[in-house]
């Protein structure tokens, strides 16, 4: 497949002086990026672009068509900007809005580069697909092919079904090796007898010969071999799989599910596009908070002439602000970083800082070690937002930026501000950023009831799934499937097991097991 | 040139529109005058427009913010909106489903639902409104038109030139005085007119649900006829034995009793015309809306006003009757008797909330 970008457009020669100069000095501080290509987009192909996930070239669908339609009306009517968009592939490509001020353009020309070193250095990036341009034209290119085929109203409807299981990945699997590699796997295996039998002869600890008899008395590894594969030809008999809970529910699909070429297809590209844009998710607060690092180190030293001061403060003002509803990622982000460099550029680290329990002595505390830039180069490289903040979050930085923890209060059906301690501000961020907040799904039996009825489970951690929600998925999630499907969760405090059948849901209490 | 996000786009417009083609019947018969937010939009929600996906609800959910307040001061509503919290590090998705329409997508809806004509203006259009632009600067001014650069200007000068400025700590704070703000003149933009009068017996044979079914027609007819004209006035009559003029507010909310006499509302509604609105320069709407029981003798007063007075000088004189459980219907029939001599008389019979949706297309659907 060829790359194909669709606009090809030479940057203004202002733009590419400006360009190239600020290159220039992101290199000479240490910043390290993939050639990186701007264009200057008006404002429709701005958001076309940022409806397709930054990506030219996308399957066709209509989730693009109403993202679009939204950044377009919510950008006219002055409710939010994008000035930027930058996508994590090798070239890196970048956006820019044409209406931009020059001011707005340098800004973001610098924030690029932080982003960019980001993508090539941050451990989680580190198993994309820096060729996802040409792999994005690929997946449309063949979704069109089976629009073709097939047409587009069946399609689409799949991939409806197929977008509703979207994030039923297990992110961290590219680098925590949990399964055998799908491609090695047959389409549809199921279990056999014989990979049981050698669990049979397991069971035995080491020893000399001599002492063999009573380290591994005869008659119990006997009793214990009898129970074990009593255990297994009882597994066998329900053939209930997989062994293990399984995260990655989309592989579990691609394995197991009835589908026919053209959806397994669909389907694998779905995921592979959900694990492509996982690792974004995944460190949100800290890329942002890099480039924007980045772009004020730059533009405070380099960038600005005298008329731009104004505008520039306002502006970048406008990024880092705080609303008191949500953090923002920009200005926690940058934040912490800087803090970070102060902090080890202070020597405020290690044993001795941590054990010191004179207050006034620690807020003093300044011994020149200049560690700092050095530091967050390595926390930009090996960490991702939930080691971030579980590391470097600290009371006296809570307390500076005013955080609190809120809480949903149902009585008065409003969102509630529930503390200002730190260890519950400290813990509610971590659950909010586990799994981007998304409750955690797991397949457990896809042979339930011994009626090949699939199985799931939600690992309830105090907060509830949303009901309507939740049964629709189901229906989704049934049409791949093709037998019910279930899923046990907490309702009113009570496990619960939802299903559905095809035809109609059903809500009962799971029985205790 | 026809790019993909334009494919994608309509498909999903025709994905909304029919979802809302599907519930507008609904909304129409339920009289839910949907969330209307300020003047100009209403919001639509549509129904898993969002893909459904295994999601966290608010019960026992949580988050962190920054900012000042106690310890259960409320930072946002629940409910389960979309969008209203979302987690920080999420991005993606969240977005409110519900389809914000101005008022006009929602007539041109409501006009390719129902088939209905554009309805073509008479009168004259050479009368002018006046609009505001924005265009220069003044040292005065509400704080919402303060134009930041030139403030910041002004006060970074002021320092300068009393040099009170310091570029190791450069603070800035303008004063009163160097506040600019962003100004307006007048702009003369010729304009079209058109007035609707709203007519609706109140007496005591109108039950709160017969109400009701008025109030809903009236506004998705006064939807339809203000995505029509810019500048619509209207007027509200409300009658039993003795008429009214009330305003907009009261109009969807009163409560009467009393005996019926219609040429009461007729009277009144000639007064205003007179007042308000010479039939030379304005396109005149008027709708009225009764359960048809008036009181006998003045059924030939109502008759000799309507086709003396009103109807000459109206677009369209439509009569909607909604169908009562108590008295006689009588009204309907004594207009049937001349309604062929008019062409912009036009008569509707509302059985229940399901017929508005029928009385509405006999309304408009003729685009006078």
């Amino acid at each position: 497949m060829a790359t194909s970008i669709s606009t090809h457009r030479q940057l203004p020669a202002e733009l590419r002086e400006i360009q190239l100069r600020t290159e220039d000095y992101a290199r000479s501080y240490g910043l390290d990026f993939y050639e990186t290509i701007f264009e200057v987009l008006d404002l429709e192909e701005l958001c076309m672009f940022a409806a397709y996930g930054g990506f030219p070239t996308r399957y066709p669908h209509w989730r693009f068509g109403a993202e679009y339609d939204e950044l377009v009306k919510t950008h006219m009517y002055g409710l939010q900007r994008i000035y930027e968009m930058v996508i994590n592939n090798d070239p890196c490509y970048a956006y820019l809005l044409n209406t931009n001020m020059m001011i707005d353009q340098k800004l973001v020309i610098a924030h690029v580069y932080g982003h960019c070193d980001f993508f090539k250095n941050n451990a989680f990036f580190s198993h994309t697909n820096r060729k996802m341009l040409n792999q994005m034209a690929n997946h449309a290119a063949r979704i069109s092919r089976y629009i073709d085929r097939i047409g587009y109203e069946q399609v689409e409807q799949f991939i409806d079904a197929c977008l509703s299981l979207e994030d039923l990945i297990d992110p961290h699997s590219v680098q925590i090796k949990r399964a055998p590699d799908i491609s090695a796997m047959p389409h549809a295996a199921l279990l056999r007898d014989e990979d049981f039998e050698y669990l049979a002869t397991e069971g035995r600890f080491p020893s000399k010969g001599y002492m063999d008899q009573f380290i591994n008395p005869p008659e119990v590894l006997e009793r214990e071999a009898k129970e074990r594969k009593d255990r297994e030809v009882e597994r066998v008999k329900k053939r209930s799989f997989p062994e293990q809970p399984q995260r990655d529910v989309l592989q579990f699909l691609l394995q197991h599910a009835p589908l026919r070429d053209w959806q397994h297809d669909v389907l694998s590209i779905i995921r592979d596009e959900a694990y492509y844009f996982a690792p974004q998710g995944q460190t949100k607060i800290m890329n942002e908070g890099w480039a924007s690092y980045w772009h004020t180190f730059l533009m405070t030293r380099h960038g600005m002439n005298d008329s731009e001061v104004i505008d520039y403060a306002d502006h970048h003002s406008g990024t880092v602000a705080m609303t008191p509803q949500r953090l923002n990622p920009y200005k926690v982000g940058i934040e912490l970083f800087r803090n970070i460099e102060e902090r080890w550029n202070n020597g405020q680290f290690g044993p001795e800082y941590d054990n010191c329990t004179d207050m006034k002595e620690k807020a003093l505390w300044k011994k020149d070690v200049g560690l700092g830039r050095q530091k967050i180069f390595e926390v930009r490289r090996i960490h991702n937002d939930i080691t971030f903040i579980d590391e470097f979050l600290t009371p006296e930085f809570c307390a500076q930026h005013k955080f609190f923890s809120f809480a949903y209060n149902p009585s008065a059906d409003q969102y509630e501000i529930a503390s200002r301690e730190f260890d519950q501000i400290k813990q509610q961020l971590l659950t909010s950023l586990t799994n981007h907040g998304r409750p955690f799904i797991y397949v457990v039996d896809g042979n339930y009831r011994n009626r090949g009825e699939l199985y799931l489970q939600h690992q309830y951690q105090g907060v509830e799934l949303k009901q309507g929600h939740t049964q629709d998925t189901l229906v989704n999630l049934q049409k791949l499937w093709a037998r019910p499907v279930h899923i046990e969760t907490v309702v009113d405090d009570k496990p619960t097991v939802i299903s559905y059948d095809g035809h109609s849901h059903q809500t009962r209490i799971a029985s205790q097991s | 040139m026809t790019r993909p996000i334009d494919l994608d786009t309509q498909r999903f417009k025709e994905i909304v529109r029919g979802k809302v083609r599907d519930g507008l019947k609904k909304y129409i018969t339920q009289g839910e005058i949907l969330g209307r937010q300020g003047r100009e939009v209403v919001s639509i929600p549509i129904p898993n427009l969002d893909i459904p996906r295994f999601r966290h609800g608010s019960k026992g959910s949580g988050g962190v913010g920054q900012g000042e307040g106690e310890a259960g001061q409320p930072v946002g509503q629940g409910g389960d909106q979309e969008g209203g919290l979302a987690q920080p590090g999420d991005q993606e998705g969240q977005h409110i489903r519900e389809a914000e329409l101005t008022l006009d997508e929602l007539a041109d809806m409501l006009g390719s639902e129902l088939e209905l004509p554009l309805i073509t203006p008479k009168g004259d259009s050479t009368l002018k409104t006046k609009k505001l632009r924005y265009n220069s600067i003044r040292q005065t001014g509400p704080k919402s038109l303060r134009h930041f650069k030139r403030t910041y200007k002004r006060a970074l000068r002021r320092l300068i030139a009393t040099g009170g400025y310091d570029p190791l700590t450069p603070v800035v704070i303008p004063t009163h005085e160097d506040e600019r703000f962003r100004s307006s003149s007048e702009v003369v933009l010729p304009h079209a007119n058109a007035a609707v009068i709203y007519m609706m017996d109140v007496s005591g044979s109108m039950t709160d649900d017969q109400k009701q079914i008025v109030r809903t027609e009236s506004f998705w007819i006064d939807t339809w006829l203000r995505s029509q004209y810019d500048g619509l006035q209207r007027r509200y009559i409300v009658h039993d034995a003795v008429a009214h003029e009330v305003d907009e507010d009261t109009f969807y909310r009163t409560r009467e009793s009393g005996g019926t006499r219609i040429s009461s509302a007729y009277t009144m509604a000639q007064k205003i015309i007179e007042r308000d609105f010479p039939p030379a320069d304005w396109n005149i709407y008027c709708f009225q809306f009764s359960d048809g029981d008036n009181w006998g003798e003045d059924n030939t007063l109502c008759m000799q006003k309507l086709q003396n007075d009103l109807i000459p000088v109206c677009n369209l004189f439509c009569y909607g009757q909604v169908e009562s459980p108590y008295g006689t219907g009588d009204y309907l029939r004594e207009l049937k008797k001349i309604v062929s001599r008019f062409e912009n008389l036009i008569l509707s019979e509302i059985k229940n909330r399901e017929g508005i949706y029928e009385s509405i297309k006999t309304f408009l659907g003729k685009g006078k």
